[in-house]
């Protein structure tokens, strides 16, 4: 049986906030950051945590890495109280602020490394070695020798993310890591985790606001609302549950059917495509049970249906295309989980 | 106790990122030694007028000012910088402290190391050196021992005091300037003999905030005088107890502190 | 507008500025209480070790030195200032230039602003806890108090006027901490602010007697104490002044050789 790498049980975080009213008295009232939180992560999962600012989100992951006390409830990280053994959990444990740094300000980043190593009491060829690899897949060479307060944004957040994983610790946690970097170095950011994970098992906890992220991260969706556990489920049954359609892109070979190269049909008005897919040579994906043809592409080799997972599978679609053209690739899109999220605020 | 590996590592960055600019360390470290002989000053004008300031001569005075002055200085070199604990809790730094398996306070006062502040040591030493031959100093291995132990000593309680102003920090907002109070007071307090206090000041200026041990109830052992009612010469020899209480004190405030933080979030 | 009515401006906002502190203020009055606390009977001893009277100081007129002095270094702000160069150094200066209004005015009435503020709450508490204490030897008549205010109104200028004068360096020197501590340590010795002036051996009374720096402390300590009455402390206010416009002007003839040294080298 896997070991749980976190488990939370009725988890609640209240803050005593004070302010001035009027000249001399000061009210005060209690925020509940986070309610009663009950969730439990296996060893290897990656998670995503994700919420609207002021959910929760950061004070949850304070509480889970021994920043905070909780005010009611418990936490257990890698097995371990956070507050009670906050050093023992720091050397299983890489967490990564986007926005503050756990690096040397100002000094070179390979003397960060060098000062992790020594505090993680790392074997001196051990970490050599798991420097080298984090430096040449995280991209690090250039700029080892640079001040830490020089790096630009995504630059530094490498570099966190190395420092974090220096002492291959097994769970990594990752607080809006992406903000502020522009879609490329997100990209290879995520490529990087993708495959840290495969080589090393490492847990994940993710904070963000990007879905994207999460798509790409995360096989678990943790949504927070106000303090409270909104949803805890997979992206599809989050998907499922506010009723957002998903589309799957399909890469055709040119079929039998006799429909043509056709202009992008706008979203949700399937009538209005009907011209594009009339010209020859491109198969027709019209009228499949479930369905709507949402955009013609490259001259009809790339079409997008959408459905409604409820009512049908993807497996099903698929299916449903293949019987009328030779399909060459399929790729599911998620649809805009801000707006799903947005469906599941709604929906509460 | 973990091995000082980890601590050695940032300290040396820092230490060399000190030295790296010479000039610049040349100007402060001149500057340091600049103020110590500033302070020195008031002391020398006051004997310019007077032959004796509360029962001790000129040396003997002078050697009560510059053990203060070498304790203060190398308690400051080391420890002094944990009074930008403030700024570390604004922006957060201190939660990477708490991410990392070393005491939170270890990491602060070894996150730097003031090296400009040998200015003032220096003076103290320079002090030492002219005022000792001419104090009338008892020589034999018990004054040798007391010249080598002062400052170390005086050096720890001061420490003490440094940390205990940073644990403050904890619950005031922009609570330097009252802690000044109390270390600079401290610092100016123990480079005096405390004679001159009467006997509640006095009576503070020993037990409360032990400044009394950093120089002048010692140098009271080494002079072979007998000092003031309520704090005699005698009790110089318990300054490493009052140390070890100072320290006592501020690890315990400490720990309050950092509860405090983690207990309530910034 | 009116450039005066501008000055009150600027020195209601100087005041303002410094009013936002009031948890600093009050630390700060604490800290020169207990400061007074400290310097008070150390000063005491001095004067009873020299057989009861130094230079004209009884043991009460000795501690009431002390908390004066505690009473009035914050108004008169010995400490380091360091605004103006900082301005100069990013080159914001440019912008304070092109201003319709006097640069040194403006900073002097904002500066002047912030001592008002600061007199009350840095100077009372020192000196009710000296009177609680040592108990003050205080002047009863009215006149001492109108001189002593108008020489603390003049030490601040002096003050102003060095600083000022200090912080111009920046127009030549990258690293100001040098010339900034060398400043502080020259008031810090000079101007009274720990031992009375009038204790200094000759050759050290001479230097300070050149120096600007008496003129900061001693003098309105002096003045407020009741030490220099008459016609004694008009004379003591009139060095003041001299010192205030020559510092002063020295201080527009280096900013405008600096403000060239701008414009020519493109800062």
């Amino acid at each position: 049986m896997t070991e749980l790498i976190i488990d939370v049980v009725g988890l609640s975080r209240d803050f005593t906030v004070r302010a001035p009213a009027g000249r001399l008295r000061r009210t005060s009232r209690t925020v509940h950051a986070v309610r009663d939180l009950t969730f439990s992560v296996p060893e290897g999962a990656a998670v995503g945590y994700i919420g609207a600012n002021g959910a929760g989100k950061s004070t949850t992951i304070k509480m889970l890495t021994g920043i905070l006390v909780p005010t009611a409830g418990t936490a257990r990280t890698c097995g371990k109280e956070p507050h009670r053994q906050r050093r023992e959990l720091a050397r299983e444990i890489g967490v990564v602020f986007g926005q503050r740094t756990q690096l040397w300000w100002d000094l070179p980043l390979h003397e960060s490394f060098r000062a992790l190593a020594a505090i993680h009491r790392l074997p001196s060829d051990r970490a050599a070695r798991r420097q080298v690899e984090l430096v040449d897949r995280l991209d690090l060479g250039e700029f080892l020798d640079t001040p830490v307060r020089q790096l630009s944004l995504g630059q530094r957040i490498r570099g966190e993310i190395a420092a974090a994983l220096l002492h291959s610790p097994r769970l990594l946690v990752l607080d809006e890591p992406t903000i502020g970097l522009d879609v490329l170095s997100k990209e290879r950011l995520r490529g990087f985790l993708v495959e840290e994970r495969a080589a090393h098992g490492t847990s994940l906890l993710l904070t963000t606001h990007d879905m994207d992220d999460v798509q790409r991260l995360t096989e678990r969706i943790l949504v927070v609302d106000h303090g409270q556990m909104a949803f805890d489920g997979t992206l599809a049954g989050l998907v499922d549950r506010v009723g957002a359609q998903r589309v799957v892109v399909l890469d055709l070979l040119g079929g039998a059917h006799g429909v043509g190269a056709g202009a992008e049909v706008g979203g949700g008005a399937g009538g209005a495509g009907e011209a594009g897919v009339r010209a020859a040579g491109v198969p027709d994906l019209r009228g499949i049970p479930g369905t709507e043809l949402v955009a013609v592409e490259a001259d009809g080799l790339r079409q997008r249906l959408a459905f409604t997972p409820g009512l049908t599978t993807a497996a099903e679609v698929i299916a449903a295309v293949a019987a009328r053209a030779t399909v060459r690739d399929v790729a599911i899109e998620e649809p805009d989980i801000e707006d799903v999220v947005r469906r599941l605020y709604l929906s509460q | 106790m973990a091995d000082l590996a980890p601590y050695r590592a940032v300290l040396s960055s820092r230490i060399r990122s000190q030295l790296a600019y010479r000039r610049s360390f040349a100007l402060d470290v001149a500057g340091s030694a600049g103020v110590g002989l500033l302070e020195f000053l008031s002391v020398y004008v006051i004997f310019t007028n007077v032959t004796e300031l509360g029962g001790l001569d000129f040396a003997g005075v002078a050697l009560v000012f510059a053990f203060a002055n070498l304790g203060f200085s190398l308690a400051d070199i080391v420890v002094g910088h944990v009074d930008a604990l403030p700024t570390y809790l604004r922006s957060g730094t201190l939660d990477a402290f708490l991410l990392r398996p070393l005491s939170v306070l270890g990491q602060l006062v070894t996150s730097d190391v003031q090296l400009r502040r040998l200015g003032r040591c220096a003076v103290g030493v320079a002090i030492l050196a002219v005022a000792l031959p001419q104090a009338g100093i008892d020589w034999g291995w018990g004054a040798a021992l007391l010249v080598v132990a002062i400052p170390l000593v005086g050096a720890v309680i001061f420490a003490a005091v440094f940390v205990a102003a940073a644990a403050a920090q904890f619950w005031l907002v922009d609570g330097a300037e009252f802690t000044n109070a109390f270390v600079y007071g401290g610092s100016n307090a123990a480079s005096y003999p405390t004679s001159v206090f009467t006997t509640p000041l006095r009576a503070a200026v020993t037990f409360v905030l032990p400044a009394a041990f950093t120089a002048y109830l010692p140098t009271l052992l080494l002079l072979g005088e007998p000092g003031p009612a309520w704090t005699p010469a005698w009790l110089g020899w318990f300054a490493p107890v009052a140390a070890v209480v100072a320290w006592v004190v501020a690890l315990t405030g400490w720990k309050a502190g950092l509860r405090h933080y983690t207990g309530t979030g910034s | 507008m009116n450039p005066l009515r501008t000055y009150v401006v600027f020195a209601a906002l100087g005041f303002r500025r410094y009013s936002a502190y009031r948890l600093a203020t009050a630390a700060g009055a604490f800290t020169n209480s207990v400061f007074g606390l400290l310097r008070a009977p150390i000063t005491m001893a001095v004067i009873g070790a020299a057989g009861g009277e130094l230079a004209g100081y009884g043991a009460l007129e000795g501690a009431t030195y002390a908390w004066l002095t505690q009473a009035v270094l914050t108004p008169v702000n010995v400490w380091t200032w360091n605004e103006l160069a900082l301005r100069i150094r990013s080159g914001d200066i440019a912008v304070d230039l092109a201003r319709p209004v006097d640069l040194q005015m403006t900073y002097l009435a904002g500066d002047l602003g912030r001592a008002a503020f600061q007199v009350l709450p840095r100077g009372l508490p020192p000196l009710l806890v000296g009177a609680l204490v040592t108990g003050l030897a205080l002047p009863t008549t009215v006149l001492p108090y109108v001189l002593g205010l108008i020489s603390l109104a003049l030490g601040v200028c002096v003050s102003f006027a060095c600083r000022w004068l200090v912080n111009l360096a920046a127009f030549w020197l990258v690293e100001l901490r040098g010339v900034l501590t060398l400043h502080m340590v020259a008031v810090g010795a000079l101007s009274g602010l720990t031992v009375p002036v009038h204790w200094f051996p000759d050759w050290l009374a001479r230097i300070a007697a050149a120096s600007p720096f008496p003129s900061m402390v001693q003098a309105p300590v002096d003045l407020l104490a009741g030490r220099v009455q008459g016609v004694e402390a008009l004379g003591v206010i009139g060095v003041q002044v001299a010192w205030f416009l020559g510092v002063l002007l020295l201080g527009r003839v280096v900013l405008a050789r600096g403000v060239r040294r701008l414009v020519v080298q493109g800062g």
